[in-house]
């Protein structure tokens, strides 16, 4: 671990530049992805990437380059660069950043558990082979995979004003998923994958639950494939929290990222309907809305210590009792805003900057059981685990659809339905949460992949929720 | 004087052939680039950079297994060969643990492909100021991207692919004060200032129709025309396992319908996988000279994309698909519509430019949703009459490019990706723009 650092210190050190302040960035990531699909061993992949963004301040403007040329001629050229065009971009530039303050202190952050050996390569495969396997033979099962993904990160960041941050992280994601088809129609049902990564060591697998589990996801799939249509029309809807955390994160999060209020994003990723004069005075939602931006839950994709530009992170509320209090905004965003923020300057590796970037973000619990929250439904569906997500530029008007639907009468859970889909508009939807599951229907979840920005970048992100049910809200099925 | 990257390229894989053993075979993927990305709101510079990046993907095979290792290289030819040398032992570890892999097929011919357009790219500075005098006073957001794309592919078989080109692709918006916006985008690998120029005073001009008061549409069926870039996006979600040959065996494919006979498109439809003329590489990630394939054929299902592992897992021919089977160059061809009528022809509906966010609400029947954005008007009589504020859809492609295609336009655009995950993406389509009697709005 940080095997670098001595020498990337030493050559930082003898880094000659004009600049007002400078700063490295090295990243270093090793990945290796396993998987056995339909009981065969696919080819296994292994990745090694390494390399390092330097960044400029001239006068008040930043620029940076990024360079894999870790000699010490290659980081002084590529500072030379970022001073060069720090300097070509000054006439246009759109900030003016001489009163920022640099980050500084020195400081590491470990994963939970980041020593721990994992199994062997061979047991890994032995463990997807086996759940692979336990796919009952059925004609109508015509796909399925187990698969194990591997991620080591470490980071060290430095700047001329001292500063000295590293953090070493592994993220595991394990997953499975099975399709059944009848020739005209098609259903699958899927374990982690997309929807489930965490930071740590075996116990990630176990926490998943992917050992043991193949034969229900298969009975499962089959289930649907029988299943009849979901039912069009307004209901109370049940969500669990592998569906949570796909509305957390598109209809809370991506609409208080800052960057996006600040216009940056709107070309791309979009904008938002939340306005820089919302936060303090918008109720998001109803009172039972309780929203954090949480980097201390060990396990969770992206807890850490300190953010990509250096800020130190801790727990935030974001909304409290419905009340939106604070964007996702980092250090810049901040300084440009003159808003209270976070520490979510995040870039997905040494190619690309840093910008506001969700990270942790979790609804917090409340006080009922799972039995209590169908229970007090009258006329429902439970929908549990997302597979289509589609929402407008500005994060309001939204269609979400899981794999797993099944209605809910009188308080009572009943038959399974295929394509569960809702759609509602984010400035609403929140208001209408009606019931937050407690710590008993807690769970810690994450994605691999959150695409945003320009150039793109595709980051980690954790959500943490309790199952919460929402009044009267629009659902549908497919078509056939 | 440094070396170039195809000597680079060619050292490293000089290196692989040295080092390999007799009963080794191994293909290796080449690819780099060296990018400006300067990022633009409100007409300023919001954020720039440069990233130089090369990387490697060594496939290595013995006894019918095979594994698979990406890496970094530096710009020290040394360091890259060790790095190459340490991805080697990590394979020839690997291998011995695997089982033999039933679906490893190779393709196994000496094919040479050399392709180097080296046209010269704009300076920055030279960019930057156009920019400005053309824009300054706008609200104008979006990214310029621009440097040469390298990739390269050789084989233990002798095989030996070099595509080299430098491209720019400027991509922004102009933002009315009222919100509603206009997208455009200029890219190639010809810079010509004149041409960037008209297309930032075209967008300017269509900021006038965006001034007036939007109107909000309710639900329902509603007459459409959809330009190539909204047309893009629907493409785009085809490319996600539609014509993708385990997709189609494995009921993952919003196309199995199509492909099955069981659904059938417009007669108007004929989608074809057009590599040859298009930026993308001549060779795919797998080592195989890629080819020109018909996919759909006047609404009905030709071709599908198969890659090597899935000719070996479904008894298929391959033909040159890349691993993941998704097209790099779709084309539509071309309708009757002129583009000059499209107003007229449209009559009373909607003008759709953009459209985002797609995705499946069932799959199988390939039905999708998605949002209006960017510049989406009202038209009456031929005749725009206002912006209209974001809707979503909900529709079938059976139906969109089906029952209710009424025509495509005679015109398309080449559409070259702005993708940046990773690195700049070589892909492209060329579309037309479409007409449809229907289009089923749901939010």
């Amino acid at each position: 671990m940080f095997d670098s650092s001595a020498l990337l210190r030493q050559r930082f050190a003898a880094l000659r530049s004009s600049a007002e302040l400078f700063s490295l960035r090295h990243v270093k990531q090793s990945h290796q992805s396993l998987s056995v699909r339909r009981n065969v061993v696919e080819p296994p992949f292994f990745s090694q990437d390494e390399g390092a963004m330097l960044t400029a301040r001239v006068k008040g403007v930043e620029a940076y380059a990024a360079t894999a040329d870790l000699s010490q001629a290659g980081l002084q050229r590529a500072l030379e660069r970022a001073e060069a065009l720090a300097r070509t971009i000054a006439a246009h530039s759109l900030l003016d950043l001489s009163g920022q303050p640099a980050p500084s202190g020195r400081h590491d952050h470990l994963s939970p558990n980041f020593d721990q050996p994992l199994p062997s390569l061979a047991d890994c495969l032995e463990l997807l082979a086996t759940e692979s396997a336990s796919v009952p033979k059925d004609s109508r099962l015509v796909d399925w995979q187990a698969s194990l993904g591997i991620s080591l990160v470490e980071q060290t960041y430095l700047n001329s004003a001292g500063a000295e941050l590293r953090h070493a992280q592994r993220f595991l994601f394990p997953g499975l998923g099975v399709t059944a088809s009848d020739g005209q129609d098609s259903q699958s049902r899927s374990l982690g994958r997309e929807n489930f990564g965490q930071q740590g060591g075996f116990e990630v697998i176990e926490r998943c639950g992917l050992v043991g589990a193949a034969r229900r996801i298969a009975d499962e799939t089959l289930q649907l494939l029988l299943a009849p249509n979901t039912p069009s029309g307004p209901r109370d809807l049940l969500l669990m929290p592998d569906q949570m955390m796909l509305q957390i994160h598109e209809s809370i999060g991506h609409p208080l990222e800052m960057d996006r209020i600040l216009g940056d994003e709107r070309n791309y990723a979009g904008t938002s309907f939340v306005k820089a004069s919302d936060f303090g005075h918008l109720q998001y939602g109803s009172r039972l809305l309780n929203v954090t931006f949480d980097p201390t839950l060990g396990e969770e994709l992206a807890s850490y210590s300190f953010d990509d530009d250096g800020t130190p992170a801790s727990k935030q509320f974001l909304i409290r009792d419905g009340l939106l209090l604070r964007p996702l905004g980092g250090a810049l965003s901040q300084y440009r805003s003159g808003l209270d923020g976070v520490a979510n300057s995040r870039a997905c590796g040494w190619n690309r900057a840093p910008i506001d970037r969700m990270a942790n973000l979790n609804i917090e619990p409340g006080d009922q059981s799972l039995a209590q929250l169908i229970g007090g439904i009258e006329q429902g569906i439970l929908m549990r685990t997302n597979r289509s997500w589609s929402i407008d530029d500005a994060r309001n008007k939204f269609q979400f659809g899981c794999e797993w639907g099944q209605l809910i009468e009188n308080g009572e859970l009943k038959g399974v339905v295929k394509n569960p889909n809702y759609r509602g508009i984010s400035a609403q939807f929140w208001g209408n949460l009606a019931a937050v599951g407690d710590r008993s229907t807690f769970q810690v979840l994450g994605t691999p992949n959150c695409g945003k920005g320009e150039p793109n970048q595709v980051v980690r992100v954790g959500h943490a929720s309790p199952a919460c049910v929402f009044r009267q809200i629009d659902v549908f099925g497919g078509d056939a | 004087m440094s070396a170039t990257p195809q000597q680079r390229f060619e050292d490293l894989a000089g290196a692989l052939r040295d080092a390999r053993q007799a009963d080794e075979q191994f293909t290796l993927g080449y690819s780099a680039e060296h990018s400006q990305f300067i990022r633009f709101n409100h007409a300023r510079v919001r954020q720039a950079g440069e990233v130089t990046q090369a990387s490697a993907h060594l496939r290595l095979i013995r006894d019918g297994r095979q594994a698979e290792q990406h890496f970094t290289l530096g710009n020290d030819p040394q360091l890259d060969r060790q790095r190459l040398h340490d991805a080697l032992a990590q394979l020839r570890q690997t291998l011995p643990l695997l089982p033999v892999d039933p679906y490893l097929r190779l393709d196994e011919s000496p094919w040479q492909s050399h392709d180097l357009q080296a046209q010269p790219l704009p300076d920055c500075a030279e960019a930057l100021s156009l920019i400005e005098r053309e824009a300054g006073d706008l609200d104008l957001v979006g990214i310029y991207a621009a440097g040469p794309i390298c990739r390269g592919f050789a084989s233990s078989f002798g095989a030996f692919g070099w595509h080299q080109a430098n491209s720019f692709n400027f991509d922004w918006s102009l933002f009315h004060a009222n919100g509603q916006a206009v997208k455009a985008n200029y890219a190639g690998q010809t810079w010509d200032a004149d041409a960037l120029v008209a297309r930032l005073r075209q967008a300017r001009e269509q900021l006038d129709f965006l001034g007036r008061p939007a109107i909000t549409l309710k639900p329902g069926s509603y007459r459409a025309y959809l330009a190539p870039a909204a047309m893009d996006e629907i493409a785009g979600m085809l490319c996600w396992g539609g014509f993708s040959a385990q997709a189609l065996a494995t009921g993952n494919s919003s196309l199995q319908r199509l492909y099955n006979g069981d659904a059938s498109l417009s007669p108007l439809v004929s989608f074809d996988e057009q590599v040859s003329g298009s930026l993308s590489p001549p060779f795919s990630d797998e080592g195989s000279p890629r080819r020109d394939l018909r996919l759909i054929h006047e609404g009905r299902a030709q071709a599908r994309l198969v890659s090597a592992r899935s000719a070996a897992e479904f008894e298929l021919q391959a033909n040159g698909a890349d691993s993941h089977e998704s097209p790099c160059a779709l084309s539509l061809a071309a309708g009757h519509l002129p583009s000059t009528q499209i107003l007229e022809r449209l009559g009373t509906g909607l003008y759709i430019s953009n459209l985002w966010y797609l995705n499946y609400s069932d799959l199988p029947a390939a039905r999708m949703t998605g949002l209006t954005r960017f510049a989406t008007f009202w038209v009456e009589d031929g005749r725009i009459q206002a912006p209209v504020g974001t809707m979503r859809f909900d529709d079938s492609l059976y139906s969109l490019l089906g029952s209710q295609l009424e025509d495509l336009t005679s015109e398309r655009e080449l559409i070259l990706s702005t993708s940046t995950y990773g690195q700049r993406s070589t892909g492209s389509s060329h579309l037309p723009g479409a007409l449809v009697k229907a289009l089923t709005l749901t939010l």
